[in-house]
């Protein structure tokens, strides 16, 4: 798979774990092709944490309101039912568990579930955003990512980089697998058929306990 | 009492050394003519409490391009290389507050609140040197309230007692902004006379508006 194609194939992955009638916020890269993916029998409401409910797609060139973008600032549309709110609204929808799942890259995950998504001390300083919120808040958060950095480990036994939320991550959905985050530690509950257990083993950088009802990634 | 005054006069009540709150994220319901004000003013060594520094082309994202800041409380400032640069090479200061946390801390200022409990941030940088509460034994951070000298803010329209609507995306920190501030300077893309906005559609009330400019589109 290019990285294009490992995308839309975590993409789809999460997709299935969004329930009808739930309310989602996805982060910005990866995580936003989720919405491309959205099974139509499922009643899915995305929230955009700069002020609305109704997150809808990308509008025609000639029907682009720049008052109407999503977090990362592109133009989207508001889909029927939708509501525009300020950010004290938005973020106490995000703090007070009224959003159903949030979808977030990582920069690395612990076993625990901690995650770091934020910073590389001085390297990289681009701030939290409204991350730290979304993890506190959240009632389910899934990490969608690439398994590896290049090679190097992003699941972990202990995050090194600065820490975005402790004990925050419910699942963790790679091009190699599906990973529970549980109290005793990563549950690999899906594996993609194109790798083995010694290559997603030998790409995770702490234990993996093999779920007992293994299944191949669909 | 007519709040309408020019820009000249509006960017003259900002002065060196000055703590500003900016309304927008990444740009999206920004002051923009209020900020090209600025800039071509030249004040200089202020604060800065804004959601983003935005990208290096819009909002305040201009600001910090013309070295207006000396310090920088924000959630996130990865969309502007420049803020990344002055960071890295020490001449600026920024406090990374999470979103959620910023926009509370500037609500608790404006309204009489002396700080917010909050558990994002637990157990992250975010927690150094601040307090930890514990109510009912849940543990919270105590984040103190924001205020500025002076709110720069945008609104769709304002009536002259300073009544303002929005539209779209552009709520945001515009609503809270004007509380926590000193003196507050709402740009509005309409002026519109007493009486002709529905007291229904008004999202903020005219007592948190000290001046109003009228901006025109964008």
């Amino acid at each position: 798979m290019n990285k294009q194609e490992m995308q839309e194939f975590i993409a789809k992955r999460v997709a299935l774990e969004l329930q009808d009638g739930d309310l989602v916020n996805l982060g910005i890269g990866l995580p936003t092709l989720v919405a491309n993916y959205v099974p139509e029998n499922k009643d899915v409401l995305f929230q955009s944490e700069n002020g609305f409910i109704g997150l809808g797609p990308s509008p025609e060139p000639d029907e682009i309101d720049p008052c109407i973008a999503n977090a990362g600032a592109f133009p989207v549309t508001i889909v029927p039912g939708g509501s525009f709110f300020d950010s004290a609204m938005s973020f106490g929808i995000i703090r007070g568990g009224h959003v159903d799942t949030t979808v977030l890259g990582a920069l690395q995950v612990a076993e625990n579930g901690d995650i770091a998504n934020y910073m590389i001390p001085g390297k990289m300083i681009p701030g939290m955003g409204g991350a730290m919120d979304l993890l506190s808040g959240a009632k389910k958060v899934i990490v969608a990512m690439e398994h590896t950095a290049k090679g190097n480990h992003k699941l972990l036994k202990e995050c090194t980089l600065p820490l975005t939320a402790i004990n925050a991550v419910d699942l963790i959905v790679t091009e190699m697998g599906v990973i529970e985050v549980t109290s005793k530690g990563f549950v690999l509950l899906e594996l993609n058929p194109e790798y083995s257990l010694e290559q997603i083993k030998e790409a995770t950088g702490a234990d993996l306990i093999i779920s007992e009802g293994l299944k191949p990634m669909a | 009492m007519d709040k309408l005054i020019n820009l000249q006069d509006a960017v003259n009540l900002v002065r060196d050394g000055d703590t500003i709150m900016v309304g927008g994220f990444l740009a999206v319901g920004t002051p923009e003519r209020l900020i090209d004000a600025l800039i071509e003013k030249g004040v200089k060594d202020l604060t800065l409490i804004s959601n983003d520094t935005s990208f290096i082309d819009r909002g305040v994202g201009k600001m910090v391009v013309a070295k207006m800041f000396r310090k920088i409380y924000t959630s996130h400032v990865g969309t502007n290389k420049e803020t990344g640069r002055q960071i890295l090479e020490g001449e600026i200061e920024v406090v990374l507050v999470p979103q959620g946390t910023l926009i509370e801390r500037i609500r608790a200022g404006g309204f009489g609140l002396g700080g917010v409990l909050t558990k994002t941030g637990l157990g992250t940088l975010v927690e150094e040197g601040k307090q930890l509460v514990e109510v009912d034994g849940e543990k919270y951070l105590l984040e103190k309230p924001l205020r500025a000298n002076v709110a720069l803010l945008y609104a769709e329209k304002a009536d002259i007692k300073g009544n303002l609507t929005f539209h779209g995306a552009t709520r945001n920190f515009n609503t809270y902004m004007g509380a926590a501030a000193d003196i507050s300077i709402v740009e509005a893309k309409e002026v519109v006379q007493i009486g002709e906005l529905c007291p229904d559609e008004v999202i903020v009330p005219g007592v948190f508006v000290n001046y109003i400019v009228d901006g025109g589109a964008l």
